[in-house]
Protein backbone atom coordinates (compact mmCIF):
# COMPACT_ATOMS: atom_id res chain seq x y z
CA UNK A 1 0.00 0.00 0.00
CA UNK A 2 1.04 3.64 -1.24
CA UNK A 3 0.75 6.50 1.69
CA UNK A 4 1.72 9.72 0.33
CA UNK A 5 1.54 12.39 3.16
CA UNK A 6 0.00 15.77 2.05
CA UNK A 7 2.47 17.58 3.93
CA UNK A 8 5.58 16.74 2.08
CA UNK A 9 6.71 16.11 -1.98
CA UNK A 10 6.65 12.59 -3.09
CA UNK A 11 9.06 11.33 -6.21
CA UNK A 12 7.24 10.81 -9.50
CA UNK A 13 8.77 9.29 -12.38
CA UNK A 14 7.39 8.71 -15.90
CA UNK A 15 8.06 8.36 -19.63
CA UNK A 16 7.71 11.90 -21.29
CA UNK A 17 7.28 11.12 -25.22
CA UNK A 18 10.19 7.90 -24.89
CA UNK A 19 12.43 10.16 -22.26
CA UNK A 20 12.43 9.51 -18.97
CA UNK A 21 11.42 12.15 -16.95
CA UNK A 22 11.23 12.82 -12.90
CA UNK A 23 10.04 15.62 -10.59
CA UNK A 24 8.84 15.94 -7.23
CA UNK A 25 5.02 16.43 -5.98
CA UNK A 26 2.29 17.12 -3.58
CA UNK A 27 -0.72 14.39 -4.04
CA UNK A 28 -2.89 17.61 -4.75
CA UNK A 29 -0.88 18.53 -7.63
CA UNK A 30 -2.51 18.31 -11.05
CA UNK A 31 -0.88 16.61 -14.04
CA UNK A 32 -0.70 19.24 -15.89
CA UNK A 33 1.06 21.30 -13.36
CA UNK A 34 3.47 19.16 -12.91
CA UNK A 35 4.10 19.13 -16.27
CA UNK A 36 4.69 22.37 -16.46
CA UNK A 37 6.23 23.22 -13.71
CA UNK A 38 8.12 20.86 -12.36
CA UNK A 39 9.15 18.89 -16.00
CA UNK A 40 9.60 22.10 -18.16
CA UNK A 41 6.83 20.63 -20.79
CA UNK A 42 4.93 23.69 -21.48
CA UNK A 43 3.35 22.97 -24.88
CA UNK A 44 0.43 21.28 -22.67
CA UNK A 45 -1.69 24.38 -21.91
CA UNK A 46 -4.19 25.11 -18.82
CA UNK A 47 -7.13 26.51 -19.33
CA UNK A 48 -11.04 25.47 -17.49
CA UNK A 49 -9.02 22.84 -14.95
CA UNK A 50 -12.36 20.92 -14.90
CA UNK A 51 -12.02 18.67 -17.80
CA UNK A 52 -14.10 20.98 -20.34
CA UNK A 53 -12.20 23.04 -22.55
CA UNK A 54 -9.65 20.29 -23.38
CA UNK A 55 -6.60 22.36 -23.80
CA UNK A 56 -4.60 20.57 -21.60
CA UNK A 57 -5.29 17.00 -23.27
CA UNK A 58 -2.23 14.83 -23.62
CA UNK A 59 -2.02 10.91 -24.48
CA UNK A 60 -1.87 8.57 -21.44
CA UNK A 61 -1.10 4.94 -22.29
CA UNK A 62 -1.87 5.59 -25.94
CA UNK A 63 -5.14 7.44 -24.91
CA UNK A 64 -6.20 11.08 -24.82
CA UNK A 65 -6.87 12.44 -21.50
CA UNK A 66 -7.23 15.27 -19.93
CA UNK A 67 -3.83 16.15 -17.56
CA UNK A 68 -6.03 18.14 -15.22
CA UNK A 69 -8.20 15.43 -13.92
CA UNK A 70 -5.15 13.26 -13.09
CA UNK A 71 -2.75 14.09 -10.16
CA UNK A 72 0.53 13.70 -10.76
CA UNK A 73 1.09 11.12 -8.37
CA UNK A 74 -1.34 8.58 -10.51
CA UNK A 75 0.75 9.05 -13.20
CA UNK A 76 3.70 7.43 -12.19
CA UNK A 77 5.02 4.98 -14.39
CA UNK A 78 2.90 5.87 -17.06
CA UNK A 79 3.59 6.52 -20.62
CA UNK A 80 3.04 9.80 -21.80
CA UNK A 81 2.55 11.49 -24.84
CA UNK A 82 2.48 15.64 -24.97
CA UNK A 83 2.52 17.87 -28.10
CA UNK A 84 6.10 18.51 -27.78
CA UNK A 85 6.58 14.79 -28.99
CA UNK A 86 4.45 15.27 -32.57
CA UNK A 87 7.20 17.08 -34.72
CA UNK A 88 10.15 14.69 -36.41
CA UNK A 89 13.46 14.13 -35.19
CA UNK A 90 14.58 17.04 -37.42
CA UNK A 91 12.02 19.46 -35.81
CA UNK A 92 10.46 19.95 -38.74
CA UNK A 93 6.42 19.51 -38.41
CA UNK A 94 4.70 16.42 -38.01
CA UNK A 95 1.69 15.22 -40.57
CA UNK A 96 -0.87 16.74 -37.65
CA UNK A 97 1.07 19.57 -37.38
CA UNK A 98 1.80 20.59 -41.11
CA UNK A 99 -2.01 20.22 -41.77
CA UNK A 100 -2.91 22.73 -38.96
CA UNK A 101 -0.32 24.53 -40.60
CA UNK A 102 -1.25 24.38 -44.33
CA UNK A 103 -5.07 25.44 -43.27
CA UNK A 104 -4.77 27.96 -41.46
CA UNK A 105 -6.64 25.88 -38.19
CA UNK A 106 -5.76 27.67 -35.64
CA UNK A 107 -5.40 31.36 -34.65
CA UNK A 108 -4.19 32.32 -30.84
CA UNK A 109 -2.77 28.45 -31.01
CA UNK A 110 -3.51 28.20 -26.69
CA UNK A 111 -6.11 25.30 -27.58
CA UNK A 112 -4.26 23.72 -30.37
CA UNK A 113 -1.95 21.47 -28.46
CA UNK A 114 -4.95 19.78 -27.16
CA UNK A 115 -6.70 19.35 -30.22
CA UNK A 116 -3.37 17.85 -31.88
CA UNK A 117 -3.19 15.44 -28.99
CA UNK A 118 -7.12 14.78 -29.52
CA UNK A 119 -6.92 14.29 -33.18
CA UNK A 120 -3.92 12.01 -32.69
CA UNK A 121 -5.92 9.22 -31.18
CA UNK A 122 -8.70 9.46 -32.92
CA UNK A 123 -7.21 9.40 -36.00
CA UNK A 124 -5.17 6.28 -34.94
CA UNK A 125 -8.95 4.79 -33.62
CA UNK A 126 -10.53 6.10 -37.23
CA UNK A 127 -8.24 6.56 -40.44
CA UNK A 128 -10.72 7.90 -42.59
CA UNK A 129 -13.43 9.80 -40.49
CA UNK A 130 -15.99 11.59 -41.98
CA UNK A 131 -16.83 14.93 -41.06
CA UNK A 132 -19.70 14.50 -38.63
CA UNK A 133 -17.53 12.00 -36.82
CA UNK A 134 -14.14 14.34 -36.71
CA UNK A 135 -16.88 17.18 -35.65
CA UNK A 136 -18.20 15.25 -32.46
CA UNK A 137 -14.18 13.95 -31.70
CA UNK A 138 -13.60 17.56 -31.34
CA UNK A 139 -17.06 18.03 -29.22
CA UNK A 140 -14.67 17.87 -26.22
CA UNK A 141 -12.17 20.59 -27.28
CA UNK A 142 -13.41 24.26 -27.14
CA UNK A 143 -11.53 26.71 -29.96
CA UNK A 144 -12.13 30.19 -29.35
CA UNK A 145 -11.00 32.28 -32.44
CA UNK A 146 -11.67 29.86 -35.15
CA UNK A 147 -14.59 28.82 -36.63
CA UNK A 148 -13.61 24.61 -36.55
CA UNK A 149 -14.06 24.85 -40.35
CA UNK A 150 -10.28 24.71 -40.69
CA UNK A 151 -9.67 22.39 -38.18
CA UNK A 152 -12.23 20.27 -39.74
CA UNK A 153 -10.26 20.54 -42.90
CA UNK A 154 -6.96 20.03 -41.12
CA UNK A 155 -7.98 16.88 -39.52
CA UNK A 156 -9.28 15.47 -43.27
CA UNK A 157 -5.82 16.61 -44.59
CA UNK A 158 -4.31 15.09 -42.13
CA UNK A 159 -6.18 11.66 -42.34
CA UNK A 160 -5.10 11.70 -45.74
CA UNK A 161 -1.67 12.40 -45.15
CA UNK A 162 -1.49 9.19 -42.52
CA UNK A 163 -3.02 7.07 -44.82
CA UNK A 164 -0.51 7.92 -47.53
CA UNK A 165 2.43 7.57 -44.91
CA UNK A 166 1.21 4.44 -43.52
CA UNK A 167 1.00 2.79 -47.06
CA UNK A 168 4.53 3.93 -47.72
CA UNK A 169 5.84 2.34 -44.81
CA UNK A 170 4.59 -1.01 -45.59
CA UNK B 1 -9.04 25.72 -9.02
CA UNK B 2 -6.45 23.58 -7.45
CA UNK B 3 -7.77 20.98 -4.91
CA UNK B 4 -7.20 21.28 -0.90
CA UNK B 5 -4.55 19.38 0.49
CA UNK B 6 -5.00 15.34 0.87
CA UNK B 7 -3.56 12.46 1.64
CA UNK B 8 -2.84 9.93 -0.90
CA UNK B 9 -3.76 6.57 -0.41
CA UNK B 10 -3.49 3.23 -3.06
CA UNK B 11 -3.72 0.04 -2.14
CA UNK B 12 -2.72 -2.87 -3.43
CA UNK B 13 -6.00 -5.01 -3.22
CA UNK B 14 -10.02 -4.19 -2.29
CA UNK B 15 -9.34 -5.67 1.03
CA UNK B 16 -6.92 -3.24 2.11
CA UNK B 17 -9.30 -0.43 0.29
CA UNK B 18 -11.98 -1.56 2.32
CA UNK B 19 -10.01 -1.44 5.41
CA UNK B 20 -8.80 2.13 4.80
CA UNK B 21 -12.32 3.29 3.61
CA UNK B 22 -13.10 1.87 7.25
CA UNK B 23 -11.15 3.68 8.96
CA UNK B 24 -11.55 7.11 7.36
CA UNK B 25 -15.06 6.73 6.69
CA UNK B 26 -16.14 10.29 5.63
CA UNK B 27 -13.16 11.56 5.34
CA UNK B 28 -11.84 9.65 2.43
CA UNK B 29 -13.52 9.88 -1.16
CA UNK B 30 -12.59 7.05 -3.55
CA UNK B 31 -10.76 7.72 -7.20
CA UNK B 32 -11.19 5.66 -10.22
CA UNK B 33 -11.20 7.60 -13.04
CA UNK B 34 -11.46 10.75 -11.39
CA UNK B 35 -13.73 12.43 -14.24
CA UNK B 36 -16.18 13.60 -11.91
CA UNK B 37 -14.00 13.78 -8.57
CA UNK B 38 -11.06 15.84 -9.61
CA UNK B 39 -13.44 18.61 -10.89
CA UNK B 40 -15.12 18.51 -8.29
CA UNK B 41 -11.59 18.37 -5.99
CA UNK B 42 -10.74 21.30 -8.50
CA UNK B 43 -13.21 23.37 -7.45
CA UNK B 44 -13.05 22.68 -3.75
CA UNK B 45 -16.41 20.97 -3.99
CA UNK B 46 -15.03 18.37 -1.80
CA UNK B 47 -12.19 18.95 0.79
CA UNK B 48 -11.36 14.86 1.73
CA UNK B 49 -9.04 14.09 4.16
CA UNK B 50 -7.63 11.26 2.14
CA UNK B 51 -7.97 10.06 -0.86
CA UNK B 52 -7.98 6.21 -2.00
CA UNK B 53 -7.12 5.15 -5.40
CA UNK B 54 -8.44 2.13 -6.71
CA UNK B 55 -7.30 2.50 -10.46
CA UNK B 56 -4.83 0.22 -10.64
CA UNK B 57 -6.77 -2.35 -8.71
CA UNK B 58 -7.14 -5.37 -11.52
CA UNK B 59 -9.62 -7.34 -9.16
CA UNK B 60 -11.87 -4.34 -10.50
CA UNK B 61 -11.32 -4.73 -14.44
CA UNK B 62 -13.50 -7.13 -14.55
CA UNK B 63 -15.85 -7.19 -17.26
CA UNK B 64 -18.21 -10.16 -17.77
CA UNK B 65 -21.53 -11.69 -18.83
CA UNK B 66 -22.81 -13.74 -15.59
CA UNK B 67 -26.30 -15.57 -14.81
CA UNK B 68 -27.47 -12.46 -13.49
CA UNK B 69 -26.49 -9.90 -16.06
CA UNK B 70 -23.05 -8.26 -17.53
CA UNK B 71 -21.22 -7.21 -13.97
CA UNK B 72 -18.64 -4.62 -14.60
CA UNK B 73 -15.58 -3.59 -11.52
CA UNK B 74 -15.52 -0.69 -10.44
CA UNK B 75 -12.53 -0.12 -12.42
CA UNK B 76 -14.08 -0.61 -15.58
CA UNK B 77 -13.81 2.69 -17.81
CA UNK B 78 -16.46 3.82 -19.86
CA UNK B 79 -14.17 3.42 -22.99
CA UNK B 80 -13.44 -0.04 -22.39
CA UNK B 81 -17.08 -1.08 -22.32
CA UNK B 82 -17.55 0.58 -25.38
CA UNK B 83 -15.30 -1.41 -27.40
CA UNK B 84 -16.73 -4.68 -25.08
CA UNK B 85 -17.77 -7.44 -27.73
CA UNK B 86 -20.46 -8.29 -25.41
CA UNK B 87 -21.81 -4.16 -25.66
CA UNK B 88 -24.38 -4.39 -28.51
CA UNK B 89 -25.92 -7.98 -28.15
CA UNK B 90 -26.07 -8.04 -24.54
CA UNK B 91 -26.44 -4.26 -23.45
CA UNK B 92 -28.05 -2.31 -26.57
CA UNK B 93 -29.42 0.38 -24.31
CA UNK B 94 -25.79 1.30 -23.14
CA UNK B 95 -24.28 0.77 -26.21
CA UNK B 96 -26.76 3.90 -27.42
CA UNK B 97 -26.01 6.19 -24.43
CA UNK B 98 -22.37 5.29 -24.17
CA UNK B 99 -21.04 7.93 -26.83
CA UNK B 100 -23.29 10.95 -25.05
CA UNK B 101 -21.40 10.16 -21.81
CA UNK B 102 -19.15 12.99 -21.78
CA UNK B 103 -16.33 12.93 -24.79
CA UNK B 104 -14.06 10.18 -25.63
CA UNK B 105 -11.22 11.74 -24.07
CA UNK B 106 -13.19 11.69 -20.76
CA UNK B 107 -14.75 8.24 -21.35
CA UNK B 108 -10.74 6.93 -22.01
CA UNK B 109 -10.11 7.19 -17.30
CA UNK B 110 -14.00 7.65 -16.66
CA UNK B 111 -15.49 4.15 -15.42
CA UNK B 112 -19.35 2.97 -15.64
CA UNK B 113 -19.28 2.79 -11.61
CA UNK B 114 -17.99 6.30 -10.96
CA UNK B 115 -20.58 7.44 -13.13
CA UNK B 116 -23.27 5.27 -10.74
CA UNK B 117 -21.83 6.30 -7.58
CA UNK B 118 -21.35 10.13 -8.62
CA UNK B 119 -25.04 10.08 -9.12
CA UNK B 120 -25.44 13.41 -11.33
CA UNK B 121 -29.81 13.58 -11.92
CA UNK B 122 -28.66 14.19 -15.95
CA UNK B 123 -26.17 11.54 -16.42
CA UNK B 124 -27.29 8.47 -18.89
CA UNK B 125 -25.12 5.30 -17.07
CA UNK B 126 -27.82 5.95 -13.74
CA UNK B 127 -30.53 6.31 -16.01
CA UNK B 128 -30.19 3.61 -17.77
CA UNK B 129 -29.41 1.12 -14.50
CA UNK B 130 -32.83 3.10 -13.83
CA UNK B 131 -34.58 1.81 -16.30
CA UNK B 132 -32.76 -2.20 -16.64
CA UNK B 133 -32.68 -2.38 -13.09
CA UNK B 134 -29.90 -3.13 -12.15
CA UNK B 135 -27.74 -3.27 -9.30
CA UNK B 136 -24.99 -1.95 -7.32
CA UNK B 137 -22.59 -4.16 -5.28
CA UNK B 138 -21.29 -2.77 -2.43
CA UNK B 139 -18.63 -4.07 -0.05
CA UNK B 140 -17.39 -3.41 3.91
CA UNK B 141 -15.51 -4.89 6.65
CA UNK B 142 -19.29 -5.14 8.16
CA UNK B 143 -19.79 -7.61 4.96
CA UNK B 144 -21.49 -7.28 1.29
CA UNK B 145 -24.35 -6.53 -0.22
CA UNK B 146 -26.37 -5.71 -3.32
CA UNK B 147 -28.53 -2.59 -3.72
CA UNK B 148 -31.27 -2.28 -6.60
CA UNK B 149 -31.24 0.86 -8.92
CA UNK B 150 -33.81 2.36 -7.44
CA UNK B 151 -33.27 2.33 -4.18
CA UNK B 152 -29.47 3.24 -4.81
CA UNK B 153 -29.63 6.68 -5.83
CA UNK B 154 -31.80 8.65 -3.24
CA UNK B 155 -31.10 12.48 -5.19
CA UNK B 156 -28.76 14.85 -6.71
CA UNK B 157 -25.27 13.21 -6.03
CA UNK B 158 -26.77 11.29 -3.30
CA UNK B 159 -26.86 7.60 -2.89
CA UNK B 160 -27.24 4.93 -0.38
CA UNK B 161 -23.92 4.12 -0.05
CA UNK B 162 -22.42 4.01 3.20
CA UNK B 163 -19.32 5.64 4.21
CA UNK B 164 -17.43 3.03 4.95
CA UNK B 165 -18.53 1.12 1.58
CA UNK B 166 -16.59 0.53 -1.53
CA UNK B 167 -19.12 0.03 -4.55
CA UNK B 168 -17.22 -2.79 -6.31
CA UNK B 169 -19.74 -3.90 -9.04
CA UNK B 170 -22.74 -2.63 -10.52
CA UNK B 171 -24.92 -5.42 -12.61
CA UNK B 172 -26.77 -4.14 -15.54
CA UNK B 173 -29.27 -7.38 -16.31
CA UNK B 174 -28.57 -8.23 -20.22
CA UNK B 175 -31.08 -7.60 -22.50
CA UNK B 176 -34.23 -9.95 -23.18
CA UNK B 177 -34.41 -11.55 -26.75
CA UNK B 178 -38.11 -10.32 -26.77
CA UNK B 179 -37.17 -6.25 -25.72
CA UNK B 180 -36.52 -3.35 -28.01
CA UNK B 181 -34.07 -0.39 -26.51
CA UNK B 182 -33.88 3.69 -27.14
CA UNK B 183 -32.01 6.12 -26.06
CA UNK B 184 -32.27 9.67 -26.53
CA UNK B 185 -31.54 13.24 -24.99
CA UNK B 186 -30.99 17.14 -25.49
CA UNK B 187 -27.69 18.67 -24.81
CA UNK B 188 -26.55 22.18 -25.91
CA UNK B 189 -23.52 21.09 -27.14
CA UNK B 190 -22.28 17.13 -27.63
CA UNK B 191 -21.03 15.62 -24.55
CA UNK B 192 -22.73 18.38 -22.38
CA UNK B 193 -24.63 17.32 -19.71
CA UNK B 194 -27.91 16.40 -21.06
CA UNK B 195 -31.14 18.62 -20.42
CA UNK B 196 -33.17 15.67 -20.74
CA UNK B 197 -32.13 12.05 -21.50
CA UNK B 198 -34.50 9.57 -21.75
CA UNK B 199 -34.57 5.89 -22.46
CA UNK B 200 -37.18 3.18 -23.07
CA UNK B 201 -37.92 -0.51 -23.03
CA UNK B 202 -40.99 -2.24 -24.71
CA UNK B 203 -41.86 -5.90 -24.31
CA UNK B 204 -45.08 -6.64 -25.99
CA UNK B 205 -47.32 -4.45 -24.58
CA UNK B 206 -45.50 -3.18 -21.64
CA UNK B 207 -43.59 0.18 -22.11
CA UNK B 208 -41.11 1.16 -19.64
CA UNK B 209 -39.46 4.74 -19.76
CA UNK B 210 -36.98 6.38 -17.65
CA UNK B 211 -36.38 10.04 -17.33
CA UNK B 212 -33.08 11.93 -16.58
CA UNK B 213 -32.39 15.55 -15.90
CA UNK B 214 -35.50 16.68 -14.42
CA UNK B 215 -36.49 14.97 -10.92
CA UNK B 216 -33.41 14.92 -8.67
CA UNK B 217 -32.42 11.25 -9.75
CA UNK B 218 -33.87 9.52 -12.70
CA UNK B 219 -37.73 8.76 -12.70
CA UNK B 220 -38.58 5.19 -14.51
CA UNK B 221 -42.68 4.76 -15.40
CA UNK B 222 -44.07 1.46 -16.55
CA UNK B 223 -47.54 1.40 -18.71
CA UNK B 224 -48.88 -1.28 -20.06
CA UNK B 225 -51.17 -1.37 -23.48
CA UNK B 226 -50.60 2.44 -24.25
CA UNK B 227 -51.23 3.31 -28.07
CA UNK B 228 -51.90 6.40 -29.93
CA UNK B 229 -53.06 9.74 -28.18
CA UNK B 230 -52.68 8.05 -24.93
CA UNK B 231 -48.89 7.98 -25.11
CA UNK B 232 -49.05 11.74 -25.09
CA UNK B 233 -51.50 12.10 -22.48
CA UNK B 234 -49.13 9.67 -20.03
CA UNK B 235 -46.63 11.67 -21.09
CA UNK B 236 -47.88 14.83 -20.39
CA UNK B 237 -49.07 13.78 -17.37
CA UNK B 238 -45.16 12.49 -16.08
CA UNK B 239 -43.53 15.71 -17.73
CA UNK B 240 -45.47 17.68 -15.03
CA UNK B 241 -45.39 15.10 -12.29
CA UNK B 242 -41.84 15.24 -12.21
CA UNK B 243 -41.38 18.86 -11.65
CA UNK B 244 -38.62 20.00 -13.34
CA UNK B 245 -36.81 23.35 -12.44
CA UNK B 246 -36.01 26.81 -14.29
CA UNK B 247 -31.93 27.18 -14.89
CA UNK B 248 -29.64 28.23 -16.63
CA UNK B 249 -29.98 25.86 -18.95
CA UNK B 250 -33.52 25.46 -20.02
CA UNK B 251 -36.79 26.85 -18.43
CA UNK B 252 -39.13 24.25 -16.18
CA UNK B 253 -41.86 24.27 -19.31
CA UNK B 254 -39.11 23.41 -22.35
CA UNK B 255 -37.95 20.71 -19.81
CA UNK B 256 -41.76 19.31 -20.49
CA UNK B 257 -41.62 19.66 -23.58
CA UNK B 258 -38.58 17.44 -23.99
CA UNK B 259 -40.51 14.79 -21.70
CA UNK B 260 -43.12 14.99 -24.02
CA UNK B 261 -41.11 14.99 -27.62
CA UNK B 262 -38.09 12.60 -26.59
CA UNK B 263 -40.46 10.34 -24.32
CA UNK B 264 -42.71 10.16 -27.78
CA UNK B 265 -39.44 9.35 -29.70
CA UNK B 266 -37.75 6.75 -28.05
CA UNK B 267 -41.26 5.27 -27.42
CA UNK B 268 -41.40 4.99 -31.01
CA UNK B 269 -38.51 3.81 -31.76
CA UNK B 270 -39.23 0.73 -29.45
CA UNK B 271 -42.70 0.01 -31.01
CA UNK B 272 -40.28 -0.61 -34.74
Amino acid sequence: MKNLSRDSRHHVTFRLNGVTVEGFSEPRMLLSDFLRHEVGATGTHVGCEHGVCGACTILIDGTASRSCLMLAVQADGAEIDTIEGLANADGSFGILQQAFHENFALQCGFCTPGILMSLSEFLQDNPDPSVDEIKVALSGNVCRCTSYHEIINACIDAAAALRTSKAEAR
Amino acid sequence: MKPAPFDYIRPDSVDEAIGVLGEYGDDARVIAGGQSLLPMLNMRLVRPEVLIDISRLDELKQLEKTGSGVRIGAGVTQGALAIWVGLEPDLPLIARALPNVGHFQTRNRGTVCGSICHADPSSELPLCLALLEGEVELRSDRGARRVPASDFQQGVLNTAREADELATNVVFPAASNGAAYAFDEFNHRHGDFAVVAVAARSEGARISLAVGGVADRPEVRHWTGLEGSAIDDALNDLAWELGGNDDIHATAQYRRQLVRHLGRKVIEETAR
